[in-house]
């Protein structure tokens, strides 16, 4: 772990960041690299729903699209997790049994973080405890804009800490931290306290994931490569919607950090309906025809 | 030339090398050429007509990605600039004289309109008959094509007001001569504000990438402008000297090498002609320890690479604060090795073909020389096409003042790196050239912006940017980089006399 300088701020030039996103949007990706991306994109999904009307037959249902996204082309690669509240960690752990698919729990107080760190730190270690094998927490967005690094720092590392062998996701909820710069400070903050993954957004935020908050946070993840030779996963979640953004993402990841992360183990997205419209493309690219969307599951 | 950089490529990383090539190649996209119409052979375009040239003879004009040859261009002798330049008179001083400026403005709006309507076409066949990628030839050259006509129409008739309390009156007929690196482009900066300040032209474009000029002129047919007010003739050197030194010709606009820009002056001396010339650079970037580097990197990247470096205001020698230098350096590295080039053609081509067998060897004479001065030659790995004309991206390490590749001008994807340690130092090597084109300067704090730039002597300084082109902005050099300014008002002032 390396003890961070709380004080350096690195500069980030706002304009050029969106014009290096607007250049790499207009790479054309077509035919078998196209398939290839659509297939990379939906195996490197967290199929998500968190929300306070999740059940446990609706966790299962997930499961069962995470297990099998499309019945008529059962060849297609599973997604990566499945990603649901605490409470939902145990159904979601006996649905995809032997699957080889995670199970990710938001914890922490999610989304807001608003409860005393000993509450969050239980949280965790129950969604550990029902079987998480990848917790997804989130930053304390007050004490980071109130200036108190030291704070968000040493509450990740307990995170971490409580985790065990579970793999970490650091929610830095961007959409709240406003500036480039923030983006990028809190990035470093979360990995030097002992990220595995840094993630954008929890999804109750607008805005949620963008491509430009994306590039700053994975320049920060080749910066923190280059001096410590470790690699960092990236998740962007919320408002991912089409196959024709989740390229746009793989492109910003293969021209920043290189074939290596481009691996569910170092890129994830996290999404609820992005699956079926990279499904829906992944048809049509096959087949040459567009089907109704009747035909993809609502799951 | 590919052997001996081989020999000296070597994995430079300190730390750990990105891979960018493996997993996921991306499928070739070629942008479809079949609506672009290219005839077997193109005439001059002479008082409104398409004309023989006097001699018969024509040349050849190939792609230099495949080597293939696109069309013929008539060769003018001069007879034909002769007949070119009466044409140019008589339209000056009948039809384009008597009609009103706002008309005149009007005939501007049309041809930038029509520009826009056929831009896919003027895009392809720019991107065919010189080389350069189609994701500029579309995003670049074209809009700012149409951009230039409509900001020049806009000044037709408003003239009296740039120039209050002075008479401006056209100067009469321009002769203007036009290089290969942004062949309509630079047809744009050249024919808008003369055509807009009542003025006639003879244009000849650089005898490699004639053939969107010629589709101009179809351009011009159609838009109805008056016969003789756009003239275009192709040929070589030759034709564009019979252009200088015609005697009825009034001024001489001229964009290309600082050598043949001394030789223009050089005859123009002792004449009454005005003239314009936009010459060579050797554009310096200073990035301090304070700038955004990852930022940094990608202008730096626009700024060498943009156009294969065929810019004369490229950023093609990179100054680096000594604490940031390692960093930069393995960052772009890193960076070129993600850049694709290829087939210009191919919608997600980074880095297209260099326009001519005589550049490509230009260029590789000039690495060549980068060896026998010691210098690092470090190469991106890219696969390239086996035919036609390739020059990888390229950094030169290990190289300081005295060099010849950090005095001269290359006019290639070659960039050279040096390091300073103050301000002062940094303006110091910048301005140690002969030229003084543009320069560029990183670093997150205003005041430095402003020392350092007005502390540079060169026509165009970017702060945290670079090859940033608008037709409001005057554009010119210092030094041997030029004389006089094109762009913004200050382009209209070298159409007009007073």
């Amino acid at each position: 772990m390396n003890y961070p300088d709380f004080s350096v701020t690195v500069p980030i030039d706002h304009v050029a960041v969106e014009e290096r996103v607007a250049r790499l949007n207009k790479r054309s990706i077509k035919k078998e690299s196209k398939i290839f991306a659509l297939k990379l994109a939906l195996s490197m999904m967290d199929l998500t729903t968190l929300e306070g009307k999740d059940s446990e037959g609706k966790v299962i249902q997930l499961c069962q699209k995470a297990k099998m996204p499309y019945g008529p082309m059962p060849d297609l690669p599973t997604v990566a997790a499945v990603c649901v509240y605490p409470t939902m960690v145990r159904t979601a752990k006996n649905a995809v049994k032997g699957t080889g698919i995670n199970v990710a729990s938001v914890a922490t107080a999610f989304p807001s973080g608003m409860a005393p760190l000993s509450v969050r730190i239980d949280d965790t270690k129950y969604a550990v405890d029902e079987g998480a094998d990848e917790v997804d927490m989130v930053i304390s967005r007050g004490a980071f804009l109130s200036g108190d690094f030291q704070q968000v720092f040493d509450e990740i590392a307990a995170i971490k800490e409580a985790c065990g062998p579970a793999h970490l996701k650091v929610i830095l909820e961007t959409g709240e931290l406003l500036t480039y710069e923030n983006v990028r400070k809190a990035s470093d903050i979360a990995m030097d306290a002992g990220a595995d993954f840094i993630k954008t957004s929890t999804g109750k935020i607008s805005p949620a994931a963008t491509q430009p908050v994306t590039l700053v946070m994975l320049e920060a993840i080749r910066d923190y490569y280059y001096k410590t030779g470790k690699m960092i996963g990236m998740k962007p979640a919320g408002g991912i919607r089409t196959a024709k953004q989740a390229i746009q993402y793989l492109v910003l990841v293969k021209e920043t950090l290189g074939a290596a992360w481009l691996d569910k183990d170092y890129f994830r997205f996290g999404a609820s309906s992005l699956a079926n419209d990279v499904l829906m493309q992944i048809v049509k690219q096959t087949t040459g025809q567009y089907q109704s969307p009747d035909y993809f599951s609502v799951d | 030339m590919n052997e001996v950089t081989k020999e000296t490529y070597k994995p430079t990383s300190p730390n750990s090398k990105l891979d960018f090539a493996s997993v996921w190649e991306y499928a070739p996209a070629p942008e479809s050429a079949s609506h672009a119409e290219v005839k077997n052979k193109y005439e001059l375009f002479i008082g409104g007509k398409f004309v023989k040239p006097s001699s018969g003879n024509y040349f050849e004009s190939t792609n230099p990605a495949n080597g293939e040859v696109i069309t013929e261009f008539a060769e003018a002798s001069k007879s034909d600039v002769n007949k070119a330049v009466k044409a140019a008179r008589k339209a000056f001083e009948g039809e384009w004289s008597s009609i009103s400026a706002k008309e005149r403005g009007k005939y501007l709006y049309r041809i930038a309109r029509m520009i826009q309507e056929r831009a896919r076409e003027f895009a392809v066949l720019e991107s065919m008959d010189g080389g350069k990628p189609i994701r500029e030839s579309r995003d670049v050259d074209i809009p700012l094509v149409a951009a230039h006509f409509f900001y020049y129409a806009g000044w037709a008739d408003k003239l009296e007001y740039a120039f209050p309390g002075q008479k401006p009156e056209a100067v009469g007929v321009c002769g203007q001569i036009i290089p290969w690196n942004f062949p309509l482009l630079m047809l744009a900066w050249k024919i808008a504000p003369a055509l807009a300040c009542g003025n006639t032209v003879v244009l000849k474009p650089a005898e490699t990438t004639s053939l969107t000029a010629l589709k101009f002129a179809e351009l011009v047919q159609e838009a109805g402008l008056p016969d003789g007010v756009v003239n275009i003739v192709t040929g070589a050197g030759e034709t564009g000297a019979e252009i200088v030194n015609h005697k009825d010709i009034d001024k001489i606009a001229f964009t290309g090498s600082t050598g043949v820009g001394k030789l223009i002056q050089r005859s123009l001396a002792g004449t009454d002609k005005k003239f314009t010339l936009e010459l060579g650079g050797k554009g310096a970037m200073i990035v301090f320890e304070d700038a955004p580097i990852d930022q940094a990197v990608e202008g730096i990247i626009n700024a060498i690479f943009f156009n294969q470096g065929h810019v004369c205001c490229a950023g093609s020698r990179l100054l680096v604060q000594e604490g940031v230098a390692d960093t930069v350096m393995q960052k772009l590295k890193d960076r070129m090795e993600s850049l694709i080039v290829g087939d210009p053609l191919d919608k997600n081509t980074d880095v297209g073909a260099i326009n001519s067998q005589g550049q490509f060897e230009t260029i590789n004479k000039y690495l060549k020389i980068a060896l026998d001065e010691g210098a690092d030659v470090y190469q991106s790995t890219c696969n390239i096409p086996e035919n036609g004309y390739f020059v990888r991206p390229t950094l030169l390490s290990n190289v300081s003042q005295s060099n010849r590749v950090v005095q001269e001008e290359i006019f290639g994807p070659v960039l050279t790196i040096q390091t300073f340690r103050t301000a002062d130092e940094a303006i110091q090597k910048a301005n140690n050239t002969p030229f003084g084109l543009a320069g560029g300067v990183w670093t997150d704090k205003g005041s430095k912006i402003f020392k350092v730039g007005s502390g540079l002597r060169s026509g165009v300084v970017w702060a945290n940017t670079y090859n940033k082109f608008d037709p409001t902005s005057p554009f010119g050099g210092y030094k041997e980089s030029g004389v006089g300014r094109e762009g913004g008002l200050h382009g209209l002032g070298a159409y007009l006399k007073f």
